[in-house]
């Protein structure tokens, strides 16, 4: 299936490769670059690139380029799934997932790449088996290391890739128990100038952290299921039982993962959490054009609008701004016309605005480029959805855990058109 | 292969030349010197006793080659560390070793060894890297050790191991594809292995070696289907794929009168229900297709029913569109696309527009995905409409898939929406997402008829757009649109017109002077102008610009030649000098077509017709049209090209094949087994039952019944009954595997002592049956003569208990018994009556066995059922004869073959074969016209009304070197009779099947011989010196590494086997061979007493080449025995020792 893998860098340079049938040579990323030359941004270059003797699919992430050789057919979205999973874990051992990262931890990398693919048809993707296989590195052990010698490979052989539980390793203790979960979610919508929704959807995900001893088996009921439209589970979730009675059942694996990811339709009406309110004008012939921006709370239950971030890329007239907010920092790139606007908090009682005057190219016409305003916010303890955890119970072990549920909303992908 | 070896000799010559990244590395100071005393220093790191050096330098090594440098002269260094104890040095030395033994075989041998030593290590998990590392050593010398190492590892206890068996399949097959065979019995018996570990790997070692032969899946496909949810995600994507292949060959289209059926109808009602939550929806939905088909049924044919099978599949894939992985749901998506019935596709939509919420490259293979699938199946997508508007910071990539999408999901009652969004996407900064909105516009117009208008009068005013681009594309898109009703738009021809002045893209230009001069009537006045300007600027245009403008000339010529004479001549002769050789010929071309002179020929009269001709207007397509012929979710459907590898989706059949085949047998004492399992999960799956009993409990008793009646027409009364069980079987089966896979760790132990219990229990119970039965004075003769350790006592205790247990079981036997067996054996146990009691007795013994072979940790069953049973049925046969035998000593060795006892296999079930039924045997006699084929006899029985004509051989597709000896044509089969006939097959010593097609006077059948390895040889005749002889010698010729041309096995004999004559004639009966004659050991050396334990000599040659074949059986105490097998071809000796094995332990 996947042949070799290459690890290309932003500005090009195949800073690793791992081969798992026979070696293929690195001149194959030569097709690759001239896609990437082709594309007018990073991000525009195609998934999937066939070659006289090969086919590269690539994932990009975190300006890296993942480039997977492929021989023969094989589903496009088993590689893809598969390097989004590598990276994953890459960002799960080491923090981050950058070329510094990597390229420090070259040795632990391969031995990973190494457990993940057997003949290029992966054999270990659970992080808790990898972990229990190879140890992350941690300063801690760095040094210790360094002067004993010692390995990152694990002494014992794993036992959990044998047990019936493959997402959860054996022998797990704790002196305090505690699980946690988080439930995040995420709005995305489309807000016409008129203010008016044209799309609106909540996106949630419910991420746990668990950090139980022996094998402890736990239910997680809703006081109002209904409103999860359609959910994608961790293999741990007993999927019978959610389909009778909408528990979630399950083993944890041992750590971080995400317990389920959800869609709240948009059947359900969708309280959409800010407005804006936007003047901007290009008069004909001027080069002076007005802009004004104002944001404000809308449907927030009571709770505060926080970490608010607003960006918008301005037409290519636009040479410069000069503008002033009542509140947070703004910047301009003159060149890629990015106008960002850090507006922190929202008080109720004073909205932010942001006003001033932009210069025009002179004798440029009127701008027909419709600009958009990206809108980046949290709202706390509130899942915009309403929906709420009733209970977590656990059977199988004696102890008590200690538990824990956060709710949060966050904006996804929230736009708002401006008129012009 | 070739390509990259030839990269690996270039790189392995430079090793220390021409590495011109030396500046990017930091550590090699960029010159050669300190490269070379680099690699000195690790040399000595690496032979230092510190582990820790060992394991820096390694570190330093591996870092190496994950920057691409070349590190192949530390080999010799670095291989002599393969055994070192620190793990993560080993480790390091593994990755390092199978990056590099391709280039160094000669070196890569010596650390062969410690693989083998690991493979026989106690701990799995040490088993299973061995093997792992082994098998990825890229180095053909060690095919045979590999081979034999698969071979044991298939059938270890650790399902973990036997997964890495199925991981190192298809490395084995891509080294050395001559192994193709092997490993496919290999597969074989992995597929019919019960643990989700190992499950996804060997599917996907199936589809690389051998996805043509999806005959291997029928008798796992139920397991597979109710394991599929437990299996890892990555396994789970490769069955679904290959489920969707085996049921498009074994089922029929579930849509195949709904196709007769307009578009729409029952499809509103199924979307105004989609919620999905409730089961009872579920229901409705089966009750409406049901009315449906039996709706059309009265039009049209027979009612549509679903096979079982069928809807398991669909039933047990339905629950991973929930999985977190998309490839899992994009095999789902594409199953249900495929094979589901028109109204239950609809449940995948909402999957697939969820993924849309992930990565950018998820995004893009779904869209396409999407894509395709909206133009059949439009009503799917329509209630996720808004799910595709595009946002601004989607990629280009994206928003044009979307867009694409959008178009396909556009009619009459959300197109005023969509045309809406558009608006908006064409004031995006992306410019080539805005000529793709134009072009959608466009589409949107030739499909939609009433919203033509609105989109053209929209097109008109992009014309006066300030981007240039924008213009032309909608310039190009409204002549496409204009074609189709040219009257009543001659403002906007001459509109476009004027625009000539201003616009400078190529392709906009030629489409204005195209449409003028196609609809130079309606625009009498500009037209003559136009071509006046573009006369003046012609030498000035690029190429499809002057091709356009001598278009437009000519046919102004033809319709208004009196303003236009002169200007048309005047671009024909500047055309003519023009430097493009295309517009020379064409102005060439035309000035001869339209101008008349008197050497013009017959044309010219036509000229009118040929450039004013109606021309049918642009149909404007989906470029994701048909592209659904390749399977949904494959790399070829993404490509829109066939990728290396790909498996074609077959056409679903007319006809349905024998759903039979997929029966397995069915365990009678399966539920007990449940019922003793943990209580614990009996509950949950109590509490489980609604989700699946609802469904069944309206889909599961109906559809089966109506499937047996539907059979039973054609098959065997028989057949219909088993048909019926088989519901009820697989559910039990379910729950089995289940429980099984869950809980085998904690029962494992239990079960095991029970089984335990179970055979010490059953041990001395056929051999006290058939005693009465046999004729008692010669046993009792034979007990004196060979004395057994069978205790009198146990029998005497156990012998109430095994009758009444017996005399319980029969009833259901013989049920049994009639449904699974062939006629022959029917026939042979008519025959022999006082047989029959001691063979029940010894299928009831086997019964225990397989229930055995329930446990996840014992290696699986062998999936031929058929082959004990025969064994039985002959050692039966033998101890009469040995009876016989004994009273006067004189035993033929080669006549102990009765020829009743040949098995039968079949060529050609009665039912495909439309009453024409066909069975083969190795009938074991030369072959006369050529003595290096196999004689196949084969009997044909034509149980159909009509007679049957010329029954012929054709068209033979063999491997290479294999020859085919055609039976000479049969004329006439009348109906009811039965005719045999002798063919000669070359196999080339090989257990490749031979393909052919058997021809009728109206039909061809594909059918195909696989001969077992025992039937590749014929039996010589040696004396026990000449046998010692040649045995030394192959031993000495070769001298390599044992295994190579000697297998030796050890094994024990069952009680009942152990005679002479039943080890001979086990050992005949498997492998074509003649017996050495062990008198002659007295012969040649009387003063040496009769050896302790008796030696049982064999031995034969291969048919094609000749080889010789010898085996040896010498038997010891207590039944255990040694097998040794001698013969040149490596393939057919392991086989063999496999084939004889099996005979002589069962």
């Amino acid at each position: 299936m996947i042949h070799s893998l290459f690890l290309v860098n932003s500005s090009g340079d195949i800073f690793l490769e791992k081969h798992w049938k026979s070696v293929v040579s690195r001149s194959v990323c030569d097709y690759f670059f001239e896609a990437q030359e082709r594309a007018s941004e990073p991000e525009n270059v195609p998934p999937v690139i066939p070659t006289p003797h090969h086919y590269l699919i690539s994932v990009l992430r975190h300006r890296i380029y993942f480039v997977a050789v492929i021989q023969s057919e094989v589903p496009p979205l088993f590689v893809i799934e598969f390097l989004h999973r590598v990276v994953d874990t890459f960002q799960d051992y080491f923090g981050v997932c950058t070329e510094a990262a990597i390229k420090d931890n070259v040795v632990v990398v391969y031995e990973l790449l190494e457990e993940m693919l057997d003949n290029g048809f992966p054999l270990a993707t659970e992080s808790n088996i990898l972990k229990e296989l190879i140890k992350p590195p941690t300063i801690l052990r760095t040094v210790v290391n360094t002067i004993t010698g010692s390995t990152n490979v694990g002494e014992q052989l794993p036992t959990g890739q044998l047990s019936v539980v493959p997402w959860r390793r054996t022998g797990v203790k704790y002196t305090n128990n505690e699980a946690y979960f988080d439930v995040v979610e995420e709005i995305d919508a489309i807000i016409d100038k008129s203010g008016s929704t044209i799309t609106a959807e909540i996106q949630g995900v419910i991420d746990a952290c668990v950090k139980l001893t022996g094998m402890p088996d736990l239910t997680l009921s809703f006081m109002n299921p209904r409103l999860l439209d359609d959910v994608s589970f961790h293999p741990c979730v007993r999927f019978k039982r959610w389909e009778a009675e909408r528990i979630l059942s399950f083993i944890p694996p041992d750590g971080n993962f995400r317990l389920l990811s959800y869609h709240v339709s948009s059947q359900n009406l969708v309280a959409i959490p800010v407005y804006v309110k936007h003047n901007i004008t290009f008069r004909e012939g001027s080069s002076q054009g007005r802009f004004e921006l104002t944001l404000g709370p809308k449907q927030t239950m009571g709770k505060g609008v926080e970490a608010v971030l607003v960006s918008s890329q301005l037409p290519r007239g636009v040479l410069n701004t000069n503008l002033n907010p009542t509140q947070g920092t703004y910047t301009f790139d003159p060149v890629t016309k990015l106008l960002s606007w850090d507006v922190g908090k929202i008080n109720p009682q004073k909205l932010p605005s942001l006003k001033g005057s932009m210069s025009l190219q002179a004798g440029a016409s009127k701008p027909d480029e419709n600009p958009t305003i990206n809108i980046q916010f949290k709202i706390q303890q509130s899942a915009l959805s309403g929906l709420k955890v009733n209970r977590l119970d656990m059977y199988g072990e004696k102890y008590k855990p200690f538990k824990g549920i956060k709710y949060m909303t966050k904006a996804g992908k929230f736009q708002a058109l401006l008129s012009n | 292969m070739s390509a990259s070896s030839a990269f690996n000799d270039e790189k392995g010559g430079s090793s220390n030349v021409g590495e011109p990244e030396y500046g990017h590395d930091p550590a090699s100071g960029g010159i050669f010197s300190s490269d070379y005393k680099r690699h000195d220093d690790l040399k000595e790191m690496l032979d230092s006793n510190k582990d820790s050096l060992k394991l820096e330098a390694m570190k330093r090594i591996v870092a190496m080659i994950a920057r691409g440098k070349n590190a192949s002269d530390l080999f010799p260094a670095v291989v002599k560390n393969v055994a070192c104890k620190n793990i993560e040095v080993k480790k390091l030395v593994y990755v390092y070793l199978v990056r590099y033994a391709e280039e160094q075989q000669d070196l890569a041998l010596l650390s062969i060894s410690t693989f083998q030593r690991g493979l026989k290590d106690p701990n799995q998990l040490i088993r299973a890297s061995a093997l792992r590392v082994l098998s990825s050593i890229r180095v053909t010398i060690i095919v045979p050790i590999m081979m034999l190492a698969i071979k044991e590892a298939a059938s270890d206890m650790s399902p973990y191991v036997r997964k890495t068996a199925a991981h190192a399949i298809p490395k084995l097959y891509s080294l050395d594809p001559e192994q193709k065979d092997c490993l496919i019995e290999v597969i074989e018996k992995l597929l019919a292995d019960k643990t989700t570990l190992v499950a996804g790997s060997v599917v996907m070692a199936f589809e690389e070696v051998c996805p043509e032969r999806i005959d291997l899946i029928h008798k796992n496909y139920r397991k597979l289907c109710n394991l599929l949810i437990d299996v890892e995600e990555w396994g789970q994507v490769v069955i679904i794929n290959m489920l969707t292949r085996y049921a498009r060959t074994q089922f029929l289209n579930p849509n195949m009168n709904e196709s007769l059926l307009e578009e729409g109808g029952g499809e509103k009602a199924f979307y105004g229900s989609d919620n999905d939550d409730d089961t009872d929806d579920e229901e409705d939905k089966e009750e409406k297709e049901k009315k449906k088909t039996e709706a059309t049924a009265i039009v049209k044919r027979k009612p549509y029913v679903m096979d079982p099978d069928h809807r398991l599949l669909l039933r047990n894939t339905k629950p991973l569109l929930q999985s977190r992985n998309a490839a899992v749901v994009m095999a789902v998506a594409q199953l249900y696309f495929h094979l589901a019935p028109k109204a239950e596709v609809g449940v995948i939509a909402k999957a697939l527009v969820r993924l849309m919420r992930s990565h950018s490259e998820v995004q893009y293979v779904v869209l396409q995905n999407v894509a395709t699938m909206s133009i059949k199946r439009r009503g799917m997508f329509e209630p996720y409409l808004k799910s595709f508007y595009i946002r601004s910071t989607d990629p280009t990539q994206i928003k044009v898939l979307k867009l694409e999408v959008l178009t396909n999901l556009a009619n009459e009652t959300n197109i005023s929406t969509i045309l809406r969004e558009f608006q908006t996407y064409i004031k995006s900064n992306d410019k080539d997402f805005v000529a793709a909105t134009i072009q959608a516009i466009g589409r949107c117009a030739t499909n939609i008829g009433e919203v033509r208008d609105t989109c053209l009068n929209g097109l008109v005013q992009l014309l006066s757009n300030r981007d240039e681009l924008v213009v032309a594309e909608s310039v190009v898109v409204i002549k496409k649109l204009l074609q189709m009703q040219p009257e009543q738009h001659s403002d906007i021809i001459k509109h476009m017109a004027k625009l000539t002045d201003n616009i400078q893209v190529p392709m906009a230009r030629a489409s204005i002077l195209w449409l003028i001069g196609e609809y130079c009537e309606h625009v009498p006045k500009i037209a003559p102008d136009v071509l006046r300007k573009m006369a003046k600027t012609f030498t000035n245009e690029e190429d499809i610009v002057k091709l356009q403008i001598i278009n437009l000339a000519a046919k102004l010529y033809l319709t208004n030649s009196k303003q236009t004479k002169l200007l048309t001549q005047y671009v024909l002769n500047l055309a003519k000098y023009d430097q493009n050789y295309d517009i020379r010929d064409r102005a060439r071309f035309i000035r001869q077509l339209i101008v008349p002179t008197d050497k013009s020929g017959a044309l010219s009269k036509y000229a009118k017709k040929l450039f004013l001709a109606l021309k049918p207007a642009p149909v404007l397509e989906s470029p994701f049209k048909d592209r659904d012929h390749f399977q949904l979710g494959s790399l070829s459907h993404l490509l829109n090209a066939k990728a290396g590898g790909y498996q074609v989706l077959p056409d679903w059949p007319e006809a349905a094949p024998d759903p039979s085949v997929r029966n397995v047998e069915v365990k009678e004492s399966v539920p007990e087994w449940t019922k003793c399992s943990s209580r614990e999960k009996r509950k949950e799956k109590k509490a489980d039952k609604p989700f699946y009993s609802d469904s069944e409990g309206e889909s599961g008793p109906t559809e089966s019944a109506d499937s047996a009646s539907d059979t039973a027409s054609g098959s065997e009364s028989g057949s219909g009954s088993e048909e019926s069980g088989s519901g009820s079987e697989s559910e039990e089966s379910n729950e089995e595997s289940e429980s099984a896979s869950e809980e085998d760790e904690e029962e494992e132990g239990k079960k095991k002592k029970k089984n335990v219990e179970k055979i010490k229990a059953r041990k001395p119970v056929p051999e006290s049956e058939s005693e009465p039965s046999s004729g008692e004075d010669v046993k009792k003769s034979e007990k004196k003569s060979k004395p057994r350790i069978g205790s009198s006592e146990s029998e005497s205790e156990e012998d109430n208990d095994s009758e009444s247990e017996s005399s319980e079981s029969e009833e259901e036997e013989s049920e049994e018994e009639s449904e699974e067996e062939t006629k022959k054996k029917k026939k042979t146990t008519a025959s022999k009556p006082p047989s029959k009691p001691p063979k029940k007795e010894n299928k009831k013994e086997k019964k225990e066995m397989s229930l055995l072979d329930f446990d996840d940790f014992d290696p699986a069953p062998s999936p031929s059922q058929v082959t004990p049973l025969n064994n039985f049925l002959s050692s039966s046969l033998v101890t009469d004869l040995e009876g016989l035998s004994l009273t006067d000593n004189v035993l033929s060795p080669t006549t102990i073959i009765p020829s009743g006892n040949l098995k039968t296999y079949e060529l050609l079930h009665r039912i495909t074969g439309e009453g024409l039924s066909v069975e083969y045997c190795f009938s074991r006699q030369p072959f006369s016209p050529d003595p290096h084929m196999v004689a196949v006899k084969i009997q044909f029985t034509n149980s159909a009304t009509s007679e049957a004509k010329s029954l012929h051989v054709e068209d033979a597709k063999l491997q290479s070197g294999m020859r085919i000896k055609e039976f000479p044509e049969i004329e006439v089969l009348p109906a009811g009779e039965t005719v045999s006939v002798v063919m000669g097959i070359d196999f080339c010593d090989s257990t490749q099947a031979a393909n052919f097609q058997l021809c009728t006077h109206t039909r061809k059948f594909f059918v195909s011989i696989q001969p077992p390895v025992g039937e590749l040889m014929m039996p010589i005749f040696m004396t026990e010196n000449e046998f010692k002889k040649e045995q030394e010698m192959l031993l000495q010729s070769l001298g390599q590494l044992m295994g190579m041309n000697e297998i030796t096995e050890k094994l024990t004999l069952e009680e009942k086997c152990q005679g002479e004559h039943a080890v001979v004639q086990r050992v005949t009966t498997a492998a074509n061979l003649s017996r050495v004659p062990c008198g002659s050991d007295k012969e040649c050396s009387p003063p040496v007493p009769p050896p302790p334990f008796p030696i049982h000599r064999f031995a034969g040659k291969t048919v094609t080449s000749g080889s010789l074949v010898l085996v040896s059986v010498v038997t010891k105490e207590d039944g255990a025995a040694q097998l040794t097998v001698n013969c040149e071809k490596m393939v057919i000796g392991t086989m063999l020792v496999k084939d004889i094995l099996q005979a002589l332990t069962q």
